[in-house]
């Protein structure tokens, strides 16, 4: 017999007392929104991203360049890696861009100081960055191997709770949930940001 | 020090009261656990107390479970072909030797020599670092903690911070012995020595083309698998390589993509008190231009279904591995997690092990706990461990009753039913007693039993026998008989 039918057959067998009618239902009785309005969302989402000491910013839709400018000069950077569908208006024009179209491979990518992309859904209630590697995200590696990540979201991506925000998503996509920069909390419990992914996390709200 | 397959308990003949009692005598060890289950318990219940929905999460979380388990022959058909339908490979395994095996030739198969993993309990369990081994595989534990456990040459000694037992200049003396390119001036500062195992690990994430992982959860609509972790080793090994194989035991299944909604706000506030850990992956099958090209689902049974048949003690397997248990246990904090001699330690581990191995293999397990209570309140998917832990228990007593020799635990309990059946034969007793036990008791406590019963005094006093029954005393002064 194959593995797979053994253990099906022994499933089955621990299972003679279910009758064939069991149905128990599942109480869904938690909130789904935060039931708060569309400014106290984004001020929450705000106070948690701070919070995971990950940095936010806020722009209007046409100072983005700008506001990506001074957050790069803040942190000293002149070069960034982006997916090849990221909006030129986006850019600051003296930035160094590498453009990933799909061919660069993580060790290319490791020589780059940063990367800016895109964010799917933004989740107040954790401070939770979503990518999906939908439009102007990019492949998962872009915000993993560069020491650094600049996230831009929109306003209209925020999303009060974690059921609104996976109630947002398409499953079969790769799905990264962003929530501060990498940390672990293996020596003593004491946190440290950075270990493998990046560690230092700006976000840009657009709205 | 080597690992050991889940079948085999690490301690001896003495079981879990010889092991924690060494283990009691280490003093450095447990400031360490002090320190560390303080500090988690008080981060976790200030989140948990954020969400005024948390009851109604934890009674959701509880019966999404439930559910799941009593249908878990459906679920699994359907998980298996939602992965194969979007380009992933499903694999069988009865037990630990067959997993790995199975890893074992997948990995051969591509011609590499090395892995990188992800911290998986799953992995643990099978010891699939010691069977790729034999196969001249070196498996790379990419976790930092894990990583400080494996280059100790030590075991995890808990679920969620397997080196929870080191503290910093421990890890130090660790890092300066085993790590080739460790800078000279490495101090015991925890930023330091995280970057030091940045440094360690860079290049083996970016040069090894195939990872090992478990998942959290697997969702059979979808199957989609997920990651739940904070360093960002996961999300290198889930997307550098090109070969991916996750070993996921079978009660990882959960029936939707709404039910993640959840277990995303269960496990990650029940485990390391935060709102949401750095990073989560989640990926189906195999997506063209992104992440590993070829993706292998290893579903493994090792002792889950005989876990299933026992309908009081199958609620074990709704457990997510947050934790939660172990750190607010108050015999975990003081013990550690090697006294448990499992893979899985802590309240959850005292009921999980033996069901997965017998419980006639850790017949100590089912007894190493006070029953307080305080993990039963924590559980983010409310398993009622003491309830199974008392089920064990009478389990453990009925395989001694069925064994050939009496043990003198259960000649003690026989002989005490004779005399408690009898109401003369009792007060004969109480007499004799108080004549011996008068011998024995100091203010009013006795320290030590005589002979095999002495077991049962090594870890607390018995009261010593009164001067006089209540019988007697009832005579005297009601009936006018003394």
């Amino acid at each position: 017999m194959s593995a797979r039918e053994e253990i099906l057959g022994r499933v089955r067998q621990a299972l003679v007392d279910v009758p064939a009618s069991d149905s128990t239902e599942v109480p869904r009785d938690y909130r789904r929104s935060l039931g708060i309005d569309r400014a106290a969302v984004l001020d929450l989402f705000a106070e948690t991203v701070s919070d995971y000491r990950a940095t936010l910013h806020r722009s209007a839709p046409d100072q983005i360049a700008s506001a990506v400018a001074a957050i790069l000069a803040g942190q000293g950077i002149t070069r960034l890696a982006v997916p090849a569908d990221l909006p030129d208006d986006w850019l600051p024009d003296d930035l160094d861009v590498v453009v990933d179209d799909g061919r660069l491979g993580a060790g290319d990518l490791d020589a780059v100081a940063g990367a800016m992309t895109a964010a799917a859904v933004g989740i107040a209630q954790t401070g939770t960055l979503v990518l999906d590697a939908g439009a102007r995200q990019g492949r998962r590696l872009l915000s993993l191997v560069p020491d650094y990540h600049l996230c831009v979201i929109s306003a209209d991506d925020v999303v009060g709770s974690v059921p609104e925000a996976l109630g947002r998503l398409d499953p079969v996509r790769p799905i990264t949930l962003i929530s501060g920069p990498s940390a672990t909390s293996d020596i003593e419990l004491s946190r440290v940001e950075g270990v493998h992914g990046p560690r230092t996390l700006d976000v840009l709200l657009v709205e | 020090m080597s690992r050991t397959f889940l079948g085999l308990p690490r301690h001896g003949d003495g079981g879990f009261p010889a092991a924690a009692h060494e283990a009691l005598a280490d003093s450095q060890l447990r400031r360490n656990l002090h320190k560390a289950t303080t500090t988690i318990r008080a981060k976790r219940s200030a989140v948990v107390g954020e969400l005024p929905d948390w009851e109604a999460l934890r009674d959701a979380g509880a019966a999404i479970k439930e559910r799941t388990l009593r249908h878990l022959d459906v679920h699994l058909e359907r998980l298996e072909q939602a992965v194969t339908e979007r380009g992933g490979t499903v694999h069988w395994a009865r037990d630990a030797a067959e997993a790995g095996r199975i890893v074992g030739d997948l990995v051969a198969r591509t011609g590499s020599r090395e892995v990188v993993k992800v911290k998986s309990m799953a992995t643990e369990e099978i010891g699939l670092n010691d069977s790729l081994a034999e196969r001249g595989i070196s498996a790379y534990e990419t976790d930092l903690a894990e990583l400080i456990v494996q280059l100790g040459h030590d075991t995890p000694s808990h679920i969620l911070v397997p080196a929870i037992h080191k503290n910093r200049s421990e890890i130090l003396e660790i890092f300066r012995r085993e790590m080739p390119s460790v800078p000279a001036d490495l101090t015991d500062d925890p930023r330091a020595l995280a970057m030091a195992a940045r440094q360690h690990l860079r290049e083996k994430f970016l040069s090894t083309r195939v990872a090992v992982s478990g998942a959290n959860f697997a969702v059979a609509d979808t199957g989609t698998l997920a990651v739940v972790e904070s360093e960002g080793n996961g999300r290198m090994c889930l997307t550098l390589p090109d070969t991916l194989i996750s070993v996921v035991g079978i009660e990882k299944v959960v029936p939707s993509w709404e039910d993640l909604e959840v277990f995303l706000q269960l496990l990650p506030r029940s485990s390391t008190g935060e709102r949401m850990n750095p990073y989560t992956s989640l990926w189906t099958g195999v997506t063209p231009g992104d992440g590993p090209q070829e993706f292998h689902l290893v579903l493994l049974d090792n002792g889950r279904t005989r876990v299933l048949a026992d309908t009081v003690g199958r609620q074990a397997l709704n457990c997510i591995r947050c934790s939660a248990c172990l750190n607010v246990c108050p015999v975990y904090e003081r013990t550690g997690g090697h006294a448990y001699g499992s893979v899985y330690p802590g309240p959850i581990g005292a009921i999980l092990t033996p069901q997965l191995i017998g419980v006639e293999n850790a017949p100590t397990l089912p007894y190493a706990s006070s029953l307080c209570g305080a993990c039963y309140d924590v559980c983010p998917v409310k398993i009622n461990i003491p309830e199974v832990l008392v089920h064990l228990r009478g389990q453990v007593v009925e395989h001694k009753r069925s064994a050939r020799t009496p043990s003198p635990e259960g000649v003690a309990m026989a002989g005490l039913a004779w005399v408690l059946a009898d109401p003369a034969r009792l007060e004969r007793a109480q007499r004799l007693g108080r004549r011996g036990a008068g011998l024995l008791g100091r203010d009013g406590r006795i320290a030590r039993l005589p002979g095999p019963l002495g077991g049962w005094t090594d870890s607390r006093d018995v009261p010593a026998m009164p001067p006089e029954s209540f019988r007697e005393w009832w005579r005297r002064e009601r009936l006018g008989d003394a």
